[in-house]
């Protein structure tokens, strides 16, 4: 049964449409490695096994009458982010608990419609709060990489450690994710994973708990480049129900795999190569600018010069809408409630048990930032920031520059209450330092894993995009992971 | 907004206080809920007197990962609205979040506009009077804006003895809220500014007006100063929900703002409750203690744009309004301005004139409309629109007037006849024998009796000529008033021997 969980969703497509293997026996094989792993991964958060085998069932049956969609009988994980109807759905939160909504998100409604298997929900930090998974009220998840000859315990990233985790141990086909600030390609990039997030308004925020309204978007995490052009292809829709979402067709994305970056202009930012930044990093930096000119491509180095500012208007800007999106958790009508002596009590008394630490503090902050007298030396100039880091990357794409080439993170994966990480927040926030500009320019980039540090842990390169030219990042990924290799971590669950 | 002095300080306005004159400074934000099948940013009903909780969405509710979706009528009802008070159309505006806590406030904000509102400024002209001399003073009052926003939904304390309850059938309906620049100097300014706005509003269709449902309520702005000064400290008079309670709450509102600067004291800024029953306002929560709404544009939601076309197709279909409908009035039908401002007052009356005046006199259904059935409504403490007398019904007696079936006199009791039992005025004439008598055979036998049992009149009248009206009298009361008037007239001078 185990090498069934070894397919990745292209390879298990073939089979399942030539009824080589079942979707319920694809989707068992998946609920016994979770049985097996999610004690010392905790990627998952919530099995839905009965769902699951009900789900496959009815893929059986559209596959045997020569139907189903583009992801029949794949079996898929869900970030705890997405509205899933009568299932636990609580942003990793203990405010939520207990909540199941009467709704399906848009992105996952997608996924069903193409005929997914849904195999539960995926651990997260709280609210997508976070670089590490540890902010999740259920535990961390669990990287299940290890450093060479250590027994230490990893994160798998954030605010979609779980995704990644599970995607990497293969606990499911692939899963989906979002990403606000670098929640998915950072956790991506810790796992050996692929995670793509695409231009803001390629998928329905619809049903996804809201973090920063401006900055959320869901891709996937997936095994590799072509399973999450698969992903993204269903994932992805216009919505009527959100008028952010943007009206353009979704193109085939897998049909741009092994399309030629010959004469593709690469940029190289040099504003990314930051202080402390470890040699091993730009050296696969580097290693990724040969492997794209080995491909034809042309590679420049070019300017953001705003890059530096990015970080700190982010921890503005996602906290501001933060403090904002998450006043709706007050006890009164889902989810938990202490009471107090009066509503003013209550409040406090519920939003004080049931948001943890992290997202107190960035609740905190995004209060005091729009606060009356601090809105415009914050807010406003870290809106100002975000229009001159838009206008960095349109000159450089106006200059020519088909995509950019830029590490992921500045560090492989670092241990489960790293204590110096704990002691300081704004060092764990410096995770997100290559991430960030992308949210804050609305734009699509997506991770490939490009080899093993020193310590054999996976590191990721980030291709960054043009608006809605997902194709693109494909394309130059797949050719990133031709010459890189896949990575797959050593099994000790 | 900085505030601007738009008005010379008028003697006849002022307030006399201990210490000398002073003059009463108020603008006014009224909230106008929008006319709309659904609420501003979801599917729910907006249906009023539904049972608690059951026109509420998922976004209503706040539920998690639920996102506005702006609703076009609503935009449309706003800009239609815009267009009625002559103000700036704003083609590109922002909804933003307005933040705190409050249980009938599900997401923990308000969606509303604070700097670039759909509408800017405008103006609405307000009409005081008559004076003795009969003469209406038109005055002009700036708005300074209207935005959209979403109404909260209703905290009910008397449901259980320690929790309240929430309904949330209100939350997230589309109010207007309308904002006066500080132009008003009387308290019968401020009504009269509410009274037109509300008729606007009626006229365009895009606020029902009915105050006592809670679809328009006023927060009024009072301060005042010495003529000529600069404006004072003022307080906001939350909630109003009546155009008596308006000019109430203004009344009282000045006078102890005076009475507090008169004693040599200060008005704090601070916002207030009028209690209607007492007749007074009171503190409610002073400047120290207002909320910081955290205001930053909603990120859900896109700038709400639309082009110049969209703006003209509204126009194009706009209802002609009270002043031009007056206007009209005057100049087409020759009707006074007194009777013309008292037919567009409303929009209900004012079609119900139009149509008792369309193919007739103007100026007879005028008096009709007005002396007639406005009187007996006023009588039997009804509205308009609960008339038992129809516009065909009240045309049909002027008909039966004009053609001379019927007198005046007579008219005036089919009137009575119809308003207290309906039915159709010429079957009433018909049946009831009250068609006026102009056949001159039987008149001239009437009038000959008359003169006949009268000789000392006859004899007085001779003297004194003018006493032929007694003998049209008493020919009138002996055919029950059926007789031709006119014939009766002419028949008793012919007998009598007056000299036309």
């Amino acid at each position: 049964m185990t090498e069934l969980t070894n397919l990745t969703i292209s390879e298990a497509r073939a089979k399942l449409k030539g009824r080589d293997i079942t979707a319920v026996e694809l989707t068992d094989a998946y609920l016994s490695a979770i049985d097996a792993a999610n004690g010392a991964l905790n990627a998952y958060v919530t099995v839905t096994p009965e769902k699951a085998r009900e789900m496959a069932k009815a893929s059986d049956a559209r596959l045997a009458d020569g139907k189903g969609g583009a992801l029949e009988g794949i079996p898929l994980g869900v970030k705890d982010l997405f509205a899933t109807r009568d299932i636990h759905t609580q942003a990793c939160s203990h405010i939520l608990d207990g909540f199941k909504p009467k709704y399906e998100s848009t992105v996952t409604q997608n996924l069903w419609n193409d005929g997914a298997v849904m195999l539960g929900k995926l651990n997260m930090d709280e609210f997508a709060m976070g670089s590490s998974n540890e902010s999740s009220y259920y535990g961390p998840a669990v990287n299940p990489w290890k450093a060479k000859g250590s027994d230490e315990k990893l994160v798998p990233g954030g605010s979609s450690g779980g995704s990644a985790a599970a995607v990497a141990a293969h606990l499911c086909a692939g899963a989906t994710a979002t990403d606000t600030g670098g929640s998915i390609r950072q956790p991506a990039a810790f796992t050996g994973t692929v995670g793509i997030k695409p231009t803001y308004g390629r998928c329905s925020r619809w049903g996804i708990v809201a973090y920063a309204s401006s900055l959320d978007q869901a891709g996937p995490i997936a095994r590799d480049v072509r399973d999450a052009a698969i992903l993204l292809k269903s994932m992805a829709s216009v919505d009527t129900k959100d008028t952010t979402s943007v009206d353009l067709p979704v193109p085939d994305y897998e049909a741009s795999l092994g399309q030629s970056v010959k004469g593709m202009k690469i940029g190289i930012p040099k504003e990314y190569r930051i202080e402390g930044m470890p040699e091993e990093i730009e050296k696969l930096w580097q290693q990724g600018v040969e492997w794209l000119k080995d491909a034809g491509a042309e590679v420049v180095e070019i300017s953001l010069p705003h890059t530096k500012y990015a970080l700190p208007a982010y921890y503005i800007v996602a906290p501001a809408e933060a403090s904002s999106n998450l006043a709706r958790y007050d006890g009164v009508r889902y989810g938990l409630r202490v009471d107090g002596k009066d509503i003013a009590d209550m409040y406090e008394k519920s939003r004080a048990a049931g948001f943890g630490k992290e997202v107190q503090r960035r609740i905190m902050i995004g209060t005091y930032v729009l606060s009356a007298g601090y809105y415009d030396a914050y807010y406003l100039k870290a809106q100002k920031v975000r229009t001159l880091i838009k206008r960095d990357f349109e000159e450089a794409f106006h200059a020519g520059v088909d995509a950019i080439l830029a590490p992921i993170t500045p560090s492989s994966a670092f241990a489960i209450g790293d204590k110096e990480l704990a002691a300081d927040p704004v060092k764990m926030y410096l995770q997100d330092v290559f991430t960030v500009t992308l949210n804050m320019a609305g734009l699509p980039g997506i991770s490939v894993p490009a080899g093993l540090d020193h310590k054999g842990l996976p590191l990721g390169l980030q291709i960054i995009g043009k608006p809605f030219e997902e194709e693109t990042l494909f394309k130059t990924a797949h050719v990133i992971e031709q010459a890189a290799g896949k990575f797959t971590p050593a099994k000790w669950w | 907004m900085t505030l601007v002095d738009t008005r010379t300080p008028d003697p006849k306005r002022l307030i006399p206080g201990a210490t000398g004159d002073w003059e009463i400074i108020i603008g006014m934000e009224v909230h106008a809920q929008v006319l709309s099948q659904s609420k501003l940013f979801s599917g729910a009903s907006t249906e009023f007197g539904k049972a608690p909780n059951s026109n509420v969405s998922l976004v209503d509710a706040a539920m998690p990962g639920m996102l506005p979706v702006i609703n076009e009528e609503c935009v449309k009802q706003a800009v239609r609205t815009g267009l009625g008070l002559k103000a700036q159309i704003n083609n590109r505006s922002i909804f933003d979040r307005k933040n705190y806590f409050y249980p009938d406030l599900p997401q923990g904000y308000q969606i509303s506009q604070f700097k670039d509102p759909i509408v800017g400024e405008g103006k609405i002209i307000i009409s005081l009077g008559p004076d003795r001399q009969g003469n209406f003073e038109d005055i002009e009052i700036g708005i300074e804006r209207l935005h959209l926003e979403q109404d909260a939904g209703k905290s009910m304390h008397d449901q259980h003895p320690t929790m309240s309850y929430v309904d949330l059938n209100r939350s997230g309906v589309a109010l207007m809220e309308i904002v006066s620049k500080p132009d008003m100097r009387s308290s019968d300014e401020a009504k009269a500014y509410m009274t037109k706005l509300r008729s606007i509003v009626r006229y365009l269709g895009t606020c029902d007006g009915n105050m006592d449902e809670g679809s328009m309520r006023a927060d009024v702005n009072v301060s005042v100063r010495r003529p000529g000064e600069a404006f004072g400290t003022r307080c906001e008079i939350k909630n109003v929900n009546s155009i008596r309670f308006i000019g109430q709450a203004i009344e009282y509102e000045a006078r102890r703002q005076i009475a507090i600067l008169e004693d040599g004291g200060s008005i704090d800024q601070e916002t207030r409750l009028f209690d209607p029953g007492k007749g007074e306002t009171r503190s409610m929560r002073s400047k120290e203690d207002a909320h910081d709404y955290r205001y930053f544009p909603d990120p859900d939601l896109l700038p709400l744009e639309f082009d110049d076309a969209f703006v003209e197709a509204l126009k194009s279909d706009l209802p002609e309004l009270p002043d031009d409908k007056k206007a009209r009035f005057v100049r087409e039908l020759g009707l006074s301005v007194y009777d013309a401002s008292v037919l567009v007052s409303e929009k209900a009356i004012a079609d119900y004139f139009e149509s008792v005046a369309e193919g007739r006199d103007g100026k007879t259904a005028a008096n009709w409309v007005i002396n007639d059935l406005l009187g007996a409504l006023n009588k039997a403490g009804k509205g308009i629109e609960e008339t038992p007398v129809s516009p065909a019904q009240l045309g049909g007696i002027i008909d039966l007037i004009k053609d001379e079936t019927i007198s005046g006199k007579i008219a005036k009791d089919l009137f009575e006849i119809v308003f207290n039992e309906g039915g159709d005025p010429a079957e009433i004439v018909e049946s009831r024998g009250m068609k006026q008598v102009t056949d001159t055979g039987a008149i001239e036998k009437a009038v000959d009796d008359i003169i006949a049992a009268n000789p000392d009149q006859v004899a007085k009248v001779k003297a004194k000529p003018t006493l032929a009206g007694w003998f049209v009298g008493q020919v009138m009361k002996s055919t029950g008033g059926k007789a031709n008037p006119q014939a009766v007239q002419a028949l008793v001078k012919a007998k009598l021997g007056i000299e036309e």
